[in-house]
């Protein structure tokens, strides 16, 4: 099976092309061929890893093309690596899929949804599986093109066009700096195989400011796909899609992509001189981790809260890579993808349930909707870092990491820890305790058709993978616990990089954080020691600053589409006056000769042989003159 | 006796007859009794100085009467012409067959 890896991607493509060409025709309208073809690539993923655990490797090369002396190889590799990741988005993509049709359902344009989402499956796992720059920027550009196809699946929506152009658009951004440090590469090691390339740069053919450069150009690819400032302004809007869109792409797996790249071209990183890739690596995370966590702290938007969260914890997995925690890194990206795409779930199966996304108009579901309620319960711990849920593991490993490394970085990951507690507290109480408040009377989704009114607890086909990744985000930390030997570590990790010995003392920090955030959390929101609106008017400054996002959006609306608008307006201007004003005189002045020629052209063949004989005369009397 | 210059003079008020009748009549037969003038014109000229340039030679003499020839040919398709356009314009003044005039 790990020598024919590459028929993995395989099965959902065929899916795709099946559900495009017969669409309605098909069983389950399309859900179930989409669903047969991930459950397939995902059980094969499974056994893969299962291979590659033990001790199985494949990488299938073939020669493309050659450039000059340069030959382009593709080719799929199967190392502990990708095989994780193989696994991962098959688990998670299954169950997604899954939960979809009860979530789609009675949606207009159903099959092509669940194409979408094959699509989107099928390049997942082929950037995964790339053992080359050539596939992996291939598979990036496919997965934000399917990033943008089911952010604005629901394109009848302006808000939704806007969010899938804007999403587009800002992560170009980052592939076209990969792209630049992808040639960069290519250039001074004449090759786009991931282990020729490393290797002819530990023999020094690439070096200095200019490997840096490279590497930091690579990474901004990261930097756009993944969500860090300064271009994470595109995944709170991705929220537009519909929910299971936003917990497959937007939080599991492709957004994880940017992570994925960076552990895949570590030694890229790794040989800068002084690590100055890895520093920027490690800074952007980390002030990504806190910044997004503030950000969710003032949202009420019940997806948008979770987008922030997500922003943030990708912060934490780059900070990790970044602070020479490659296996801590990794392992929070595995966690983090079940543990976000359950709580996204959860969100969409509350969201199925009342009509709204505002949490100020929800509340009391856990009476209602209690198998929802509990999954994200538990989801929520994780994600909050409290043992022995799955997060609580994977970040005490980023931030023990950190500690070790630089404090500055630690102190920004442990501030994000206390804000990620406070905003999965507030939306929590916000959410599940207290009593219903009525929903939005004036929402009608599209979904939401049909069912009875008021809330009430989702279908089976949408709580049961609930349940499933439930287990997931509860048990799957101690895949890296200290105390079992940490069978993740011995698994996933870069000769070089030794993992840090456990912390005792941060570990009990950590918690007391997480616990902190808790606490500040029940203080404002439970117990109204501190009530919200009091710490509003206390600090309004602090409130607009963060509800507007720290001004960011605003800043690109001005810079890009003011000062760019202003720019291209310009241009627009000197094209339409001075480009077309040279070509339409050309025309102008050879339409006047023209008219004033045609009143030689009488028609009348008296003035033709009268010019005729004239012109005789005159050829007569010049010979005679001269 | 005349000379040589009073040919040449009577070929020359010939051609010119022949040409203001092309150029100023409407009438398609006069246009073309034109032609005939200025070709006849042209053959007082090629036998004047057949007979005073090169009394020995035939190739003026014979020149003319090819002109002779082609002119007969002329008219013929030049008036069969101009029924044909009768018939189809009703009409043989110049200025009024301009259908092909855009």
């Amino acid at each position: 099976m790990t020598q024919a890896a590459w028929i993995i991607p395989l099965l959902p493509l065929a899916a795709f092309a099946l559900i495009t060409a017969a669409g309605p025709r098909l069983p389950g309208r399309g859900a179930y061929v989409s669903i047969a073809g991930i459950v397939l690539a995902g059980i094969g993923g499974l056994v893969v890893l299962g291979e590659v655990i033990g001790g199985a490797h494949a990488d299938v090369t073939y020669t493309w093309a050659v450039l000059g002396a340069k030959p382009i190889t593709v080719g799929f590799v199967v190392d502990p690596l990708s095989a994780i990741m193989l696994a991962m988005v098959g688990v998670v993509a299954s169950l997604i899929t899954i939960y979809s049709v009860g979530y789609m359902a009675g949606d207009p344009h159903y099959p092509r949804f669940f194409a979408y989402l094959s699509l989107f499956q099928f390049s997942m796992l082929f950037l995964v599986l790339a053992d080359n720059f050539l596939f992996i920027y291939a598979g990036w550009e496919l997965v934000g093109l399917c990033s943008y196809l089911l952010i604005g699946f629901w394109f009848e929506r302006p808000a939704a066009a806007r969010a899938a152009l804007k999403a587009f658009i800002t992560t170009r951004v980052g592939d076209f700096s990969m792209m630049i440090g992808i040639l960069i590469i290519f250039l001074y090691t004449g090759s786009l195989r991931f282990d020729e390339a490393f290797r002819s740069i530990q023999g020094g053919a690439l070096a200095g400011p200019l490997l840096t450069a490279a590497a930091v150009l690579v990474f901004g690819g990261a930097i756009g796909k993944s969500a860090q400032v300064p271009l994470h302004v595109w995944l709170p809007d991705a929220m537009e899609g519909p929910t299971p869109v936003s917990a497959l792409i937007h939080a599991a797996t492709m957004v994880a992509a940017g992570v994925y790249l960076v552990a895949r071209t570590y030694p890229l990183f790794l040989l800068s001189p002084n690590h100055a890739a890895l520093t920027i690596v490690a800074y952007i995370g980390g002030i990504t981790a806190l910044v997004a966590a503030t950000m969710g702290v003032v949202e009420d938007d019940i997806k948008r809260v979770l987008a922030y969260s997500t922003i943030s914890q990708l912060g934490y997995m780059m900070l990790g890579l970044g602070v020479l925690g490659y296996t801590a890194g990794m392992f929070h990206l595995i966690t983090h993808a079940f543990f976000k795409a359950l709580l996204f779930l959860g969100a969409g199966s509350v969201i199925h349930g009342v009509a709204t996304n505002n949490i100020k108009q929800m509340g009391g579901l856990a009476q209602v909707m209690p198998w929802t309620a509990w999954t994200f319960i538990a989801a929520t711990l994780a994600l909050t870092g409290i043992p022995p849920f799955a997060g609580f593991f994977s970040k005490d490993q980023v931030l023990a990491a950190a500690f070790a490394h630089d404090r500055v970085l630690w102190a920004l990951g442990a501030a994000g820890a206390f804000l990620t507690s406070l905003y999965m507290g507030r939306l929590i109480w916000y959410t599940f305790a207290g009593t219903y408040r009525g929903g939005d009377p004036g929402a009608a989704r599209a979904h939401g058709a049909g069912h009875a009114p008021g809330p009430h607890e989702s279908p089976a086909v949408m709580v049961v993978p609930l349940a499933i990744l439930a287990v997931f985000a509860v048990f799957l930390g101690w895949a890296g616990a200290e105390s079992l030997g940490n069978p993740f570590g011995r698994f996933i990790h870069f000769a070089g990089v030794e993992p840090v010995p456990p912390n005792f003392g941060l570990l009990v920090v950590s918690i007391a954080i997480a616990v902190a955030g808790w606490a500040a959390a029940a203080a404002i929101y439970v117990w109204r020691i501190v009530p919200s609106e009091s710490l509003r008017r206390a600090m309004p400054w602090a409130y607009t600053l963060l509800v507007r996002r720290y001004f960011v959006d605003d800043l690109y609306a001005w810079v890009f589409i003011g000062l760019g608008g202003l720019v291209v307006r310009l241009a627009g201007l000197f094209d339409r006056y001075v480009v077309d004003g040279l070509v339409n005189l050309v025309g102008w002045l050879a339409r006047q000769v023209g008219l004033g020629l045609r009143y030689i052209q009488t028609g009348r063949e008296e003035t033709y042989l009268l010019l005729v004989f004239l012109g005789v005369v005159v050829i007569v009397v010049a010979r005679l003159v001269w | 006796m005349p000379g040589l210059t009073h040919y040449l003079v009577v070929s020359a008020l010939l051609f010119a007859l022949g040409l203001f009748a092309v150029v100023t009549r409407r009438n398609t037969v006069a246009i073309l009794m034109g032609v005939e003038l200025m070709l006849n014109a042209a053959n007082i000229n090629l036998v004047a100085f057949n007979k005073y340039v090169a009394p020995g030679a035939m190739q003026g003499q014979i020149f003319a009467l090819i002109v002779i020839t082609l002119a007969a040919c002329e008219a013929a398709v030049g008036l069969a012409l101009v029924l044909a356009a009768y018939r189809t314009l009703e009409t043989v003044y110049v200025d009024e067959i301009n259908v092909m005039k855009w």
